[in-house]
């Protein structure tokens, strides 16, 4: 395609200022942080004498270890759990094709677009009945149970594509079903579960609302969770908590920035299906 | 491999009992019923966890939902039967209407301008960047995809405050006068929360709608060139059709954000100043654990939810339609 130079350059630039747009809020962030404690800073200012001890203090006051390990325990409890469950789920839908499949799809279906605010005042109660209420398995099994209108559905495009011959051919073998889909079907279905699990693990990441409500401590609680918190301790020191909400978000842009490929991806198609 | 993809036609799923027959017959020699049965009881056995899962933490809480809208309860003390009645006061209470308004409000900004936007940016992209920024621009118009939306609002709330980058800039080129805290002003508190509503979708937007577009015929717009077609032509006749899907799917991910939204307003706001900028999202938390009405909270939750459901379903249905 051809395309003229003026053209070319004002492309270009329009994209470069997009770019700064994006960035600057977060260079704001940084110098803002290096400031002297309980400071208010105008918008981009390098300080004389930048404050790196800023970020070891709100280290420190925002018990990032704790917290790190909190939304990481969470992660591991919810990611999997949902691909596994979710996986054989739609196995049975669009594989096996069971009697009444239409309907089931349709009611996982039917939670694709249920707001997250829409139940967490039950749950709450639920939870307070049932005694999980602050651990983070208040976060994590809801969760589990919200992704799974996204989840099954994804994974039920995936087998539904699947010819019914390869299962065939390991049958006259002699194989049970429950062979057949961890020894054929799951390794075959390994590139949308890896971005399910991409997926699921950004959105576990960053949930907010069911932490907020759920859990009391900021360190039983997901990154984003704590965060919020963190915000309501220290809004009035804005150095500290510029630094302590980049530490937080740290973690997230390295992941992001080692895997940008798969999780940009991942996050695209998921909104395409969703 | 590829006759068995063209033996599954997709209508398959519409006919469950097809699938039975073929199993049938497929198996015959071990007695087929039982078979069957046995391949019916096993597929339940997959779908029994993730069914039971969304059921308990999903469906009953929803049916709880619905059921604590119908009574005057404050979570603790025996609940009131008051049947429709918080549904009247959702929808006639000039406070509770407002802040289902606001939630339209910020579609304008959450969905109409990154969807005009992205659509502009993509076929600037398109057409001129290809190479190495085009890449390192997909990352960074994504970084606030990635980032919670607590920690895009808590970057904002420092950005718009009224020592605030936003404001130096403006008083480096003589705006002195507009200079406020944009986020506590009754004036510009929900346009400002939109626009960071903005920042966050645009770049989500941008790169489904450039997806979209590196998967349209380059020969189309070789012979609307042919045929004498401006750029601008050329975008409206070949270019939005046949984005029509892409759109569709920018329209009801941004939608939904916009009418759920709830963690950038708690953070940079909490609904404030007064109510400018309280979302039924926050309004339902408030109302349940703060003013302890539970049965107006579920109320307003009710609504919500269906209000999500009928918005949404058009625009899935027009994104259908003409695209297949």
């Amino acid at each position: 395609m051809k395309v003229d130079r003026r053209e070319l350059y004002s492309g270009r630039l329009l994209l470069v200022l997009l770019m700064a747009i994006t960035l600057v809020p977060f260079i704001s962030m940084f110098t803002t942080a290096l400031h002297p404690s309980g400071s208010v800073p105008q918008g981009i200012d390098w300080p004389a004498d930048p404050q790196w001890g800023n970020f070891i203090d709100a280290f420190k006051v925002a018990n990032m270890s704790a917290l790190l390990f909190s939304s990481v325990f969470i992660v591991l409890l919810t990611v999997p759990i949902s691909l596994v469950i979710s996986t054989m789920a739609g196995f049975a839908i669009g594989y096996l094709r069971l009697p009444g499949s239409r309907w089931l799809l349709l009611l996982f279906v039917f939670g694709l677009t249920l707001p997250y605010e829409g139940i967490v005042t039950p749950l709450y109660f639920l939870e307070r009945q049932i005694g999980i209420l602050n651990t983070r398995f208040a976060i994590a099994l809801p969760l589990i149970g919200l992704y799974m209108p996204f989840a099954v559905y994804w994974m039920r495009a995936h087998f539904v594509n699947m010819p019914p011959e390869i299962s065939e051919a390991a049958q006259v073998d002699g194989a049970g079903t429950w062979d057949l889909f961890w020894l054929i079907h799951v390794p075959l279905a390994r590139p949308p579960i890896a971005s399910l699990g991409i997926l699921m693990s950004v959105w576990t990441w960053n949930q907010f609302v069911l932490a907020l409500v759920l859990v009391q401590d900021p360190t039983q609680r997901t990154a984003a969770g704590a965060l919020g918190a963190f915000q309501g301790h220290y809004a009035t020191d804005i150095p500290l908590l510029c630094a302590g909400s980049l530490l937080i978000l740290l973690p997230t842009l390295v992941v992001f920035i080692a895997f940008q490929r798969n999780v940009i991806a991942a996050l695209l198609q998921g909104s395409v299906k969703g | 491999m590829q006759a068995a993809d063209t033996s599954m036609p997709e209508n398959i799923l519409n006919r469950p009992d097809a699938q039975t027959d073929d199993r049938q017959r497929r198996s015959w020699r071990t007695s087929p019923s039982r078979k069957v049965r046995r391949q019916t009881l096993l597929g339940w056995l997959f779908v029994l966890p993730a069914l039971a899962i969304y059921a308990l933490f999903v469906l009953l809480p929803l049916a709880l939902t619905v059921q604590y809208s119908l009574y005057r309860w404050d979570g603790f003390n025996v609940p009131e039967w008051v049947g429709l009645s918080n549904y009247r006061t959702v929808l006639t209470d000039p406070d509770l209407l407002n802040t289902i308004f606001n939630a339209f409000r910020l579609i304008f900004f959450f969905s109409f301008i990154p969807v005009i936007l992205g659509l502009v940016v993509a076929s600037v992209i398109r057409r001129s960047s290809t190479g190495s920024l085009g890449n390192i621009a997909r990352t960074v118009l994504f970084l606030p995809q990635v980032i919670p939306l607590v920690a895009a609002g808590i970057v904002w709330s420092v950005v718009l405050s009224l020592s605030g980058l936003a404001n130096q800039i403006l008083t480096a080129i003589g705006l002195e006068g507009i200079t406020r805290a944009w986020l506590g002003d009754f004036d510009t508190a929900l346009p400002a929360v939109g626009l960071i509503g903005t920042w966050v979708l645009l770049g989500l937007c941008t790169l489904l709608l450039l997806t979209g577009m590196t998967k349209i015929d380059p020969a189309l717009y070789e012979s609307a060139r042919l045929d004498g077609a401006g750029a601008f032509r050329e975008f409206l006749a070949i270019t939005l059709p046949s984005l029509r899907q892409e759109i569709a799917v920018c329209v009801t991910v941004t939608v939904i954000a916009a009418l759920r939204s709830f963690d950038i307003v708690y953070v940079t706001t909490g609904g404030g100043p007064g109510l400018a900028t309280m979302v039924p999202g926050l309004d339902i938390y408030v109302l349940a654990f703060q003013a302890r009405a539970v049965g107006v909270a579920s109320a307003l939750a009710v609504v919500l939810i269906l209000l999500i459901v009928i918005i949404i379903l058009p625009i899935q249905w027009l994104g259908r339609g003409n695209g297949e």
